[in-house]
């Protein structure tokens, strides 16, 4: 657990917990090492008409991230992150420090499915 | 202001034409100030009621369109052969694509010989905003045979959310899609409270249902009345009772009342009539505001 | 039961701009009152209910496919070439293998055209299923979209394909003008537009009859719940040289028995009278227009 990703519409840690994956504004990007962030747009996964999570998880893949943070994965991103070996952690804290937080203090279990069903 | 400050309730249906257009302008009149987004983009028709004056006016793009510049196609056909959605003709020397039947999929771009097809991004609608009686409200309207999406809905949300931050107001009201597939889903995720208006007929129930579970993944508080609750009394209490089990609010029930096409008639909410269903209407934004 | 009065067996789509005008109501009515065998197609494949009022209860099920891709792991390589081309997410190649989403694919085959290693094949993927049904004089045939796909037009086009030639068909579409609305309407002699004289049923009859317009089909306009105010709609009507075909007038028993998944035409015998005029109606329309050439 190097790189995490966070889904959120600011900035910054304190900023809001964003529970959609595929049309979150942006991935807030944790180093645990450097202990410094990054902010990656979701441009391309919110500009996308249909398959926004499989956009969205791309652009993490394509990020080098290993964990993810978020509200509510679907399954069809679930499954090109799991392809690409990154861990997902359903979390619903209200901001991404509170979501670190839970993680670092190991409160979140890594999900082993989608936790929606069907067609989100 | 913060955004934390800013509430955004939404208001869906399932089925269409179950008064769902006509709650939301009532609801956008007895709010002192809100932000009004018509994310019902298939059947944008809050406009009808609130007439606003458009301020802002830009263009919607969503996916591609293949288009052959004539001057360069060869007719060599491949392009005919290749397409799977009949969308392609043979005209003279040339071939010419059907805007309506291309599904945008590029096959046609990436064969081509000549290099003669282009592959801009397809121009679907517009998004605008403007201005109310109510207040400010961002909507959009959609070309022929173009169809409402997940992104759409997430435009105009994002365009309300900015106005309601600019303007410093802290309540954004929206007209949800109908249906329940992803455009619902954009229209429902991180708001404060989603109302659904139902009526007491076979499919509503069943609409309703899937509309709460829904929700109830998004972990989005939910609120439930019944639109003309009359016309079937033991559907209303059937779907009353389902409704309670799947965790929301019952905020009241509305009745049947001709008033709400009358109100409709004259441009307006039935709130700014003197009808029974307006009254229904009061009761059920009180119970909304205390939830909010 | 009544030879067909028709040279050729017409078909007729029902419409509307928007949902809950009626549209079911009137295409199911007409469709019992309609005089002579019939066929009734729900193309309302995402919500099909027309059988929640026929009631078949013998209903001979087909299944709609499409060609969706199957990557072979053995020589993908992880190239990409696939999802870049992939303009809907149907495949994605992820590290050294390519992942398929066949409920996103629009079966384009573009894949399996550009794959270099010849990994990708295609098989076909359940996107719906069809159903046929006998009830009375109608034949029923059912569309229903399996739930997850987001392809409404090609289950739209099985139902079509399922029309016999030798009857006449009666279409009730999905809301809106979008693409599975424009499916519908392929291959139709008549457009009959249900509306309301609200200014949303006006608003969204517009975005319609502009739809007619565009596809060169003739239309007549059904008016629901007809009050007292119908100037602006009947004006529109005239304007656009639209015949107004039914008008139903705001009757509460009507919502009351469609709430309760009745028969409007077999509930109430007036009304029955009524849709047995708009099909003669219809019959005369068509036969001015001449009929499916």
């Amino acid at each position: 657990m190097n790189t995490i990703a966070f889904t959120t519409a600011g900035q910054e840690l304190a900023a809001a917990l964003d529970p959609r994956f595929g049309r979150a504004a942006n991935f807030l990007i944790y180093d645990t090492t450097q202990k410094s962030t990054r902010i990656i747009e979701n441009q391309q996964g919110r500009s996308a008409a249909q398959g926004a999570g499989i956009q969205a998880a791309e652009t993490i893949v394509r990020a080098g991230v290993d964990t993810l943070v978020t509200g509510h994965c679907g399954p069809k991103a679930f499954k090109v992150l799991e392809a690409a070996g990154v861990k997902v952690f359903n979390c619903n804290a209200a901001t991404v420090d509170e979501a670190l937080h839970e993680l670092l203090a190991g409160r979140l279990t890594a999900a082993e499915n989608s936790d929606v069903e069907g067609h989100w | 202001m913060s955004r934390d400050h800013i509430r955004e309730l939404v208001v869906l249906s399932g089925k269409g034409g179950t008064g769902k257009t006509s709650l939301t302008a009532s609801f956008a009149l007895l709010a002192s100030k809100a932000v009004l987004a018509d994310c019902d983009v298939d059947a944008a028709d809050l406009h009808l009621l609130l007439t606003p004056m458009v301020e802002q006016r830009h263009a919607f793009m969503s996916g591609h369109e293949a288009v052959i510049r004539q001057q360069d196609c060869t007719g060599c056909g491949i392009c005919l052969d290749s397409c799977r959605f009949d969308a392609i003709r043979k005209e003279g020397a040339a071939c010419r694509i059907d805007p309506v039947a291309c599904e945008g999929c590029g096959v046609c771009h990436r064969l081509c010989p000549a290099k003669a097809i282009d592959f801009p991004e397809r121009v679907c609608g517009e998004w605008m905003v403007s201005g109310t009686r109510c207040g400010p409200m961002v909507h959009a309207q959609l070309g022929v045979a173009a169809e409402n999406s997940g992104k759409l809905v997430t435009t105009v949300r994002e365009q309300a959310w900015a106005v309601a931050v600019d303007k410093r107001i802290p309540l954004i009201i929206s007209d949800g899609p109908p249906g329940i597939g992803c455009p619902v889903i954009a229209s429902l995720s991180g708001v404060s409270l989603a109302v659904v208006i139902t009526e007491p007929t076979v499919s509503g129930l069943h609409d309703l249902q899937r509309l709460l579970a829904l929700a109830r993944h998004f972990s989005v508080p939910t609120a439930v009345c019944v639109n003309k609750w009359d016309i079937n009394p033991q559907q209303t209490e059937r779907i009353e009772a389902a409704a309670h089990a799947a965790g929301a609010a019952i905020l009241g029930r509305i009745r049947y009342d001709r008033s709400v096409t009358q109100a409709q008639l004259q441009q307006k909410a039935v709130v700014e009539l003197d009808a029974a269903a307006g009254n229904d209407i009061r009761v059920i934004w009180k119970q909304v505001t205390e939830l909010l | 039961m009544a030879e067909s009065t028709l040279e050729k067996p017409f078909r007729i789509a029902v419409a509307s701009g928007k949902g809950g005008t009626g549209k079911t109501t009137v295409a199911l009515n007409l469709a019992a009152m309609f005089g002579e065998p019939v066929q009734l197609a729900d193309c309302d494949v995402e919500e099909p209910n027309v059988n929640l009022f026929l009631r078949c209860d013998q209903l001979t099920p087909t299944e709609v496919t499409m060609l969706v891709p199957e990557v072979d792991q053995q020589r993908c390589n992880g190239c990409g070439a696939c999802g870049e081309l992939c303009q809907f997410r149907g495949i994605v190649a992820v590290g050294t293998r390519a992942l398929v989403f066949p409920e996103l694919c629009h079966g384009c085959g573009g894949c399996a055209l550009v794959c270099p290693t010849g990994a990708i094949t295609e098989r076909p993927h359940r996107i719906g299923t069809i159903s046929t049904g006998q009830s009375g004089a109608i034949r029923l045939i059912e569309g229903r979209l399996e739930v997850g796909v987001s392809l409404v037009p090609p289950v739209i086009r099985a139902v079509r394909e399922q029309l016999q030639d030798e009857l006449p068909a009666i279409l009730d579409a999905p809301p809106g003008t979008s693409c599975p609305v424009v499916a519908t309407l392929r291959e139709c002699d008549y457009l009959l537009l249900v509306t309301d004289p609200t200014p949303f049923g006006l608003h969204d009859l517009k975005l319609a009859v502009a739809l007619a317009r565009e596809l060169n089909l003739p239309c007549g306009v059904v008016v629901n719940r007809a009050g007292e105010d119908l100037v602006g709609l009947y004006g529109y009507c005239r304007s656009e040289n639209l015949p107004v075909l039914l008008s139903l007038p705001d009757d509460r028993q009507i919502a009351e028995i469609t709430s309760r998944g009745d028969l409007l035409a077999h509930a109430l015998p007036e009304y029955g009278l009524m849709f047995a005029e708009l099909a003669e109606k219809l019959k005369q329309e068509l036969g001015a227009a001449g009929g499916r050439p």
